[in-house]
């Protein structure tokens, strides 16, 4: 029988039916961070338990870190706190820790990726929701809470129900200045911020298949915005391609069966999906948002949408983003006053993304009334990134450029919004109070408009502003 | 480990309206910044309680209502849809259930949400939309009357009124039975778990 990758991954790592209906999944990989590990392992001392495998799980320091100092003790001593925690906990119990002095500290959701941790046709599980960036390799990647990373920590499986499996096919060419962000923003957009309850979202066609891997990763990242667990794309030679060299990667004698292995967990043609819905590349134009949930977006030419259009659901919230954004309905977004930009994030601090807006950047400056910050996701990011000379582009454009870590996607670090500042920001949430300041504001998009902002000041469309 | 069978929760309750309210909102990130989930019950929507200016905003969580489901340690949260999307931060259900709520009825909520509630033996039950306003504006208008969310029967009553409720099997079976933490039936699996992990080409150390 055809099958999908969800059930075949599924299939390979079920362990057994539990007595209240459930499956014991297997979680061959999992990731941890020191905001949602400290109670986990705490509860874990509690019950006098140990961790089951420990070579099975991989840690890294991201949320708290500041970014623009390196020296320890932090001038925040809770920081410092919670990453000696994590010290402790990664000693205690012999699991592998990337830490800041490693060279190989990021963002976790971009280590494993850079380590070769990350590998098709296995479950993955860290305690934050954006676990599913991992899905562009193939792989089944969940979000859970930390009660579970306790379980994962001391039994190395899960208690799970399977997805449904919805198939979003994008097919055709994005238009130059179009990003995988916009896509995501615009799928969002189109099936809801809770569309994706119940669904893995497998996204496929042609789009896709030209997508590099860390434009996969971006889509796959926003997986749980539009409100589906896990997202994933199929592996293929791209996939097997970006792997091969890194230093968990299977060594030379395992590679080939390696590869055999991955492919053979690709969606067979013919298979049945819960649902399939489909998109054109080319109708997708450069996306922003303009509420408090990523489904409140619209394309940069667009005006924001008048009330008496929505639904009375709709129009509730949209009433309370307006009045958060401090923004008006039917009008247009662009040209709206930025005060911060922000280039970073596991959705898109990679180097990639780094890469495309420098060829854009040389001989531009940040406007006078901007703050503009990049942060590389990880250290080997950053580190590329110099060997490269991106950082001189950007700081010559005026940009500051910071350390590795989440940042000001989440303000759980020093970087924040102060009063009602509103951020163009490259990051995945625009919730009230996301990037740390109460009456802050966020607006979502590309790499490249947050590019465009910096410069103008203002909302933009990147295509104008830089004639892509 | 022995747990409660958590068949019922009778409770008072408290109408927080509004759809897609995220986790970031229920307990914002800077209380994240700890290593116990001590405490966090006073800060459950902080920065909808409070205003920049420290005062207290107008929020149902600091009526006098809220007031009194924090004395007595158990309450009923009516939200919208989609409620605790976004972070899958289990310190949002944590806080809400420190601060004295012990079940949710709504609309619908976010997966990682549901079963981060569930494992600390919180249900919550799903209405339909038209019996979810009727809860709702029942609850607004009788704040003294307890209203039952019955997990067994899947119902959700209030004076006269019963709507019927869902919740899924597994959670409700977990719940009715006193198995609501995973971990005892994980643990149980251990020899099937081995025999998995040798199936497993990636996972070293097997």
């Amino acid at each position: 029988m055809a099958k999908t990758l969800f059930q075949k991954v599924w299939e390979a790592h079920a362990v057994r039916k539990l007595p209240n209906g459930q499956t014991q999944l297997f979680i061959g990989t999992h990731l941890i961070h020191e905001v949602t590990s400290p109670q986990a392992f705490g509860m874990l001392r509690d019950l006098g338990l140990q961790v089951k495998f420990p070579q099975r799980t991989f840690a890294t320091v991201d949320h708290i870190v500041p970014t623009n100092e390196i020296k320890e003790p932090y001038s925040d001593p809770i920081a410092q706190e919670m990453i000696e925690a994590l010290r402790k906990n990664t000693k205690d119990y012999g699991i592998r820790f990337f830490d800041t002095t490693t060279g190989n500290q990021g963002i976790v959701h971009m280590v494993g990726p850079e380590q070769g941790i990350t590998q098709p046709g296995t479950t993955i599980a860290c305690g934050d929701s954006h676990t599913a960036t991992h899905g562009a390799f193939g792989a089944i990647a969940f979000g859970i809470g930390t009660t579970q990373v306790r379980d994962v920590l001391a039994t190395q499986t899960l208690a799970l129900s399977p997805l449904k499996v919805r198939r979003i096919e994008v097919n055709g060419k994005l238009a130059p200045g179009v990003y995988a962000k916009d896509v995501i923003l615009h799928i969002i957009r189109v099936l809801g911020v809770n569309g994706g309850i119940g669904y893995a979202y497998e996204y496929a066609g042609t789009t896709f298949d030209g997508f590099s891997l860390e434009e996969r990763m971006t889509v796959c990242n926003m997986s749980i915005e539009g409100g589906a667990r896990c997202g994933y794309v199929n592996p293929d030679q791209k996939t097997f391609d970006y792997i091969k060299g890194k230093p968990f990667a299977p060594k030379a004698a395992d590679w080939d069966s390696a590869v055999v292995r991955w492919a053979s967990f690709a969606s067979d043609a013919g298979c049945q999906y819960d649902d399939i819905k489909p998109f054109r590349a080319e109708e997708i134009r450069p996306t922003v948002t303009w509420g408090i949930t990523p489904g409140q977006a619209i394309f940069i030419d667009e005006k924001m949408p008048a009330l008496e259009t929505l639904n009375a659901a709709d129009r509730q919230t949209a009433e309370d983003a307006y009045a958060h954004m401090k923004l008006a309905p039917n009008t247009p977004i662009k040209g709206t006053k930025v005060d911060v930009c922000f280039l970073g994030s596991c959705t898109n601090g990679r180097i990639s993304d780094l890469r495309e807006v420098a060829k854009y950047l040389k001989g531009r400056k940040v406007s006078p009334s901007v703050k503009a910050i990049v942060v590389p996701g990880s250290q080997l990011t950053a580190i590329q990134a110099v060997h490269e000379g991106l950082d001189k582009i950007y700081i010559e454009a005026g940009f500051e450029w910071r350390g590795a870590g989440c940042s000001m996607c989440l303000a759980m670090n020093p970087d924040k919004l102060v009063g009602d500042q509103l951020c163009a920001s490259s990051s995945n949430r625009n919730f009230k109070g996301r990037q740390g300041s109460q009456t802050g504001r966020t607006v979502l998009m590309s790499p490249l408009m947050v590019a465009a902002a910096a410069i103008t000041g203002q909302v933009s469309d990147a295509r104008e502003v830089f004639k892509v | 480990m022995s747990l409660a069978k958590i068949t019922q929760v009778k409770a008072l309750a408290l109408a927080v309206p509004g759809d897609d309210i995220d986790t970031d909102r229920i307990i914002p990130a800077r209380f994240l910044r700890c290593v116990t989930f001590d405490g966090l019950g006073e800060h459950a929507f902080r920065d909808e309680r409070t205003g920049p200016d420290g005062k207290e905003r107008p929020h149902p969580m600091n009526s006098a209502q809220a007031a009194r489901i924090a004395a007595a340690k158990q309450g009923v949260m009516v939200v919208g849809f989609n409620f605790g999307c976004g972070s899958s931060r289990e310190h949002a259900p944590q806080s809400l259930w420190r601060f004295g709520f012990t079940a949710f009825v709504g609309g619908s909520f976010a997966e990682i949400f549901f079963g981060n509630s569930t494992t600390l033996g919180v249900p919550c039950l799903t209405l339909s939309k038209e019996d979810l306003a009727e809860c709702d504006a029942f609850v607004r208008a009788n704040p003294e009357v307890e209203v039952t969310v019955d997990v067994e029967k899947q119902t959700v009553s209030a004076g006269a009124k019963t709507w019927q409720a869902g919740i899924a099997a597994s959670a409700r079976d977990g719940l009715i039975k006193g198995k609501w933490d995973p971990i005892a039936d994980l643990l149980e699996g251990a020899d099937s778990v081995a025999k998995t992990a040798g199936g497993l080409a990636y996972v070293e150390g097997k």
